[in-house]
């Protein structure tokens, strides 16, 4: 394991058996799990190169409880490492072997569903599809859709602002949420947000969003719910370049139009793909877009009409638009198995997730071949065009000697690259322990001490999922630079850490 | 006289910031000025954001801007609109309700103030905008947060947190904002004649449909006027035409309703921006609250038609009533909302907080996270 987690405090390891009993006292019955098989299941999440037991792991069954386990563990000094479904794919929700791990799975209600003001107020451990599942029939939906969406939690979207195929129209989880109830490491509730468009104060709950658990335990969500479109129209577009697709997408976006999803493929994905579903992807092409249009039935239609005109002035040598929903969903269905077709081209493979200028991409996807062939392992291409977020899938074989290490120093290389030309590490899978030490690529210290001044605010002693998306720990005290004017403190009734 | 300071670069600022921490001088911000009224009137060192301007970086393929605060918004709105471009939040600008001229707004205060007009109810807050800051801290030193890319989930969002944070974390020195495409067609319907709560449940209805609508406001009855429900549609042209279509089948057992002329609507629509018809006698309030419990805030506050305008399908109320301002927060409150106060005489923005005062954790954790941007509390004016 090439990333280095802090190393466990032998005295709570000590303790085991004290925690699990007080933590037994606040969830009784099976809702503590302190023995060997039992803690297997939780030992990963999504990013199964890294695995962990916890310490032990806690099902609380109300928000009450999930209270009280996280007073106890701050008063005594246990740390916290809280979970949702477990499918982030950065290793948000790896465990510590000295960390109780807090699992929201058992807090799963929809608490309440409001037609007139269009929202739905869950627990934290509904699935993301639940919340459209509970709405759909009266013809609503929930926008954001990660690719997990069956099995990932919705407060876990909110630790990870999950986007998903559609948000370059409809937003990420941030853009959805009005309001959430969060409990404090030390035990404390805190509702921010609501029923109304826009919460009072600061905006805590734009950080509380994608902040990877470090920050407070999200105990009920309020989310946004939208009328479902009433229809939807995908087209197929093969181009004999990458230019050529990226020109097609610039200029779609150019013309005024924002699709609901515009994916990119390359080659090899594109291969992959059709060998494993038949979706009738065209295979002499060397880049594929999937544009999908949703609205009124005239909308789409006058969409498809510009974008096939725009695609055609870019040079494409292939052209299908859906004319039914079982064509569109055709479409999808090779994009949607990009991920297991690539997988069947070599024992594992590696996701990467960076962002970019979209006007970068054909320089970036050249670099890529470039790097490619310097280590030695192939790479096909999914990219979300329309908002510039790439996800190279890095193929190697974990039992050859070396491999996993060579493909981890080519993610690397690909996220410096993205940073270099002016993008980010992460565009939707977040930083925990993956990019954790990358993060210096975009940020100075000076930038990162005050992110973690903030983490300080939540969580003065560092109890909430350390060693997670900060390359450097420093104790909250460390961060304070205490000026001391005429003798005395502008607040002296603040805690300074 | 307070020093003003009128930095043109970032080393300037953190010059001053320094010299604050030193001397315990507290410093208030400004952009354009147009919201200085809002709040507590203050005597403390101002720094003005206006020579440090300019738009720095547009691409418009990238549906991206970047540029530094005290860029007036007027043009940033021109350099856009002729690339068909918007921000579309609809930058609120409130320099004419306080008898300003408009256009004097910068960039650095509608985000430091957030500010959305009309299209905010389905197009996000102004901070849904917002990618990327540059900015100086408390302890005056520079840092960054966000990217100038739309989808980028590394660290934490500071760009959102700073975003409506009042110039009390930090001094903005460059913003990345995020543009879209300005719609081709843009078609306002007129729904004539209903009380409140009928415009309510027809706005409600309108939204919950697929007619895609991109505003909704109501404008109550007056001695001149009748009560107008407006709905604005923007897209493509045949799209614009067929969701106004689906608007007057869907709403038409609710009142009369009419295709606004372009002249109508931009009456409209700007006087849901100038607040012109709302009596500056009152103090003005801006109450947040779920849609459907407009109508009982309403009645709660004995507003009487001529004294209040709602917006975003009713979850945005400009009130200017006598009710005292325990009369406003309590009834808010109550119906799940929150109240602002916006314009007043210096007496009443004396005795009443701006902000709707929050319960006890959730301002101890909101200091909390001031600290952390401001430890020695130097934009700490008084002035919230």
């Amino acid at each position: 394991m090439a990333i280095v987690m802090p190393p466990p405090d032998p005295s709570t390891l000590a303790r085991r058996r004290e925690i699990a009993a007080a933590l037994r006292a606040i969830v009784p019955g099976e809702g503590v799990i302190d023995d060997g098989d039992g803690l297997r299941p939780y030992e990963s999440d999504g990013l199964t190169a890294y695995r962990q037991p916890p310490l032990l792991v806690v099902l609380p069954e109300t928000p009450a409880q999930v209270s009280a386990v996280l007073e106890w563990c701050h008063r005594h000094d246990v740390k916290v490492v809280a979970r949702g479904a477990g499918t982030s794919l950065s290793g948000g929700a790896l465990p510590l072997a000295d960390a109780v791990l807090l699992g929201l799975s058992k807090l799963n209600r929809i608490l309440d569903i409001d037609y007139d003001d269009r929202l739905v107020v869950a627990q934290p451990g509904v699935t993301n599809l639940a919340v459209t599942q509970a709405v759909e029939a009266r013809g609503f939906y929930y926008a954001p859709d990660p690719s997990s969406q069956i099995a990932c939690s919705i407060g876990g979207n909110v630790a990870e602002n999950s986007g998903g195929v559609h948000c370059l129209k409809y937003g990420l989880t941030t853009n959805n949420l009005l309001g959430c109830e969060i409990v404090l490491i030390s035990g404390e509730v805190i509702r921010i947000g609501g029923r109304q468009l826009d919460p009072p104060g600061l905006d805590l709950l734009g950080i509380i969003v994608g902040s990877e658990g470090l920050l407070g335990v999200v105990t009920e969500v309020t989310v946004r719910i939208l009328p479902k479109p009433e229809t939807a129209r995908a087209l197929l577009i093969g181009f004999a370049s990458v230019d050529a697709a990226a020109q097609c997408v610039a200029e779609t976006m150019a013309a005024g139009i924002i699709p609901a999803g515009m994916e990119m493929m390359d080659r090899p994905a594109i291969r992959a793909a059709e060998a494993f579903v038949n979706a009738g992807y065209p295979l002499n092409v060397e880049a594929l877009l999937i544009v999908e249009l949703d609205g009124p039935l005239v909308e789409c239609d006058h969409l498809v009409e510009m974008v096939e005109r725009i695609a055609r002035n870019a040079g494409a040598i292939s052209l299908r638009a859906s004319v039914d929903e079982s064509e569109r969903i055709a479409f999808w269905a090779g994009r949607k198995a990009a991920f297991p077709a690539v997988g069947r081209l070599a024992p594992d493979y590696y996701c990467m997730d960076g962002t970019i200028p979209r006007r970068q991409l054909p320089y970036v996807l050249d670099q890529l071949n470039i790097f490619s062939r310097h280590y030695e392992l192939p790479v096909a291409n999914v990219f979300h065009a329309g908002d510039g977020n790439l996800h190279p899938l890095i193929l190697y074989d974990a039992n050859k000697r070396g491999e996993l290490e060579k493909a981890e120093a080519f993610g690397e290389d690909i996220l410096r690259l993205c940073v270099q030309v002016g993008g980010v590490l992460t565009g939707e899978h977040g930083v925990g322990v993956e990019k954790r030490d990358l993060m210096p690529e975009m940020f100075s210290e000076v930038d990162l001490n005050q992110q973690q001044r903030l983490k300080c605010a939540f969580d003065p002693k560092s109890l909430l999922n350390p060693g997670k998306v900060f390359p450097k720990l420093h104790r909250c005290a460390e961060l304070g630079r205490m000026h001391v004017h005429r003798g005395h403190n502008s607040h002296p009734e603040l805690p300074r850490f | 006289m307070q020093p003003r300071f009128y930095p043109s670069c970032e080393r300037e600022i953190i010059e001053i910031v320094s010299n604050a921490l030193c001397s315990g001088d507290r410093l208030t911000i400004a952009g354009g000025g147009s919201k200085q009224q809002i709040g507590r009137s203050v005597d403390c060192s101002l720094i003005s954001l206006g020579h440090l301007n300019g738009v720095m970086d547009h691409d418009p393929a990238e549906l991206v801007l970047t540029a530094r605060p005290g860029t007036p918004l007027k043009e940033i709105e021109a350099l856009i609109a002729g690339e068909r471009q918007m921000l579309a939040f609809e930058p609120y600008d409130h320099a004419p309700i306080f008898g300003g001229v408009p256009g004097t707004a910068t960039i650095g205060g509608i985000f430091a103030a957030a500010v959305a007009g009309s299209r905010r109810l389905t197009a996000g807050r102004a901070r849904d905008h917002l990618l990327g800051v540059r900015a100086i801290s408390g302890q005056g030193e520079l840092f960054i947060s966000g990217a100038k890319v739309v989808k980028n989930v590394t660290g934490f969002d500071l760009p959102k947190l700073l975003a409506g944070s009042w110039g009390r974390l930090g001094i903005i020195t460059e913003l990345t904002m995020k543009l879209l495409p300005r719609p081709e067609t843009t078609a306002t319907c007129l729904v004539m004649g209903l009380d409140p709560s009928a415009a309510i449940g027809a706005m409600a209805k309108a939204m919950g449909s697929q007619a895609d609508v991109s505003c909704a406001a109501y404008r109550p009855s007056s001695a001149k006027q009748t009560a107008i429900c407006a709905f604005r549609v923007e897209g493509f042209a045949p799209s614009v035409e067929s969701r106004c279509g689906k608007l007057h089948a869907l709403l038409a057992g609710h009142g009369e309703i009419v295709r606004a002329g372009q002249r109508e609507a931009d009456a409209f629509w700007g006087d849901m921006r100038s607040l012109a018809s709302l009596p500056i006698s009152s103090p003005l309030w801006r109450v947040n609250l779920p849609p459907s419990n407009a109508p009982s805030f309403l009645h709660d506050v004995a507003a009487e038609p001529g004294q209040y305008l709602m917006d975003w399908a009713g979850g945005l109320i400009w009130l200017a009533t006598p009710c005292p301002a325990e009369c406003v927060r309590a009834a808010a409150g109550r119906r799940g909302g929150h109240a602002m106060l916006i314009r007043a005489d210096v007496g009443t923005r004396r005795d009443v907080d701006a902000f709707h005062p929050q319960p006890p954790g959730l301002a101890a954790l909101e200091e909390r996270v001031r600290r952390a941007f401001d430890p020695d509390s130097i934009f700490e004016t008084g002035r919230f």
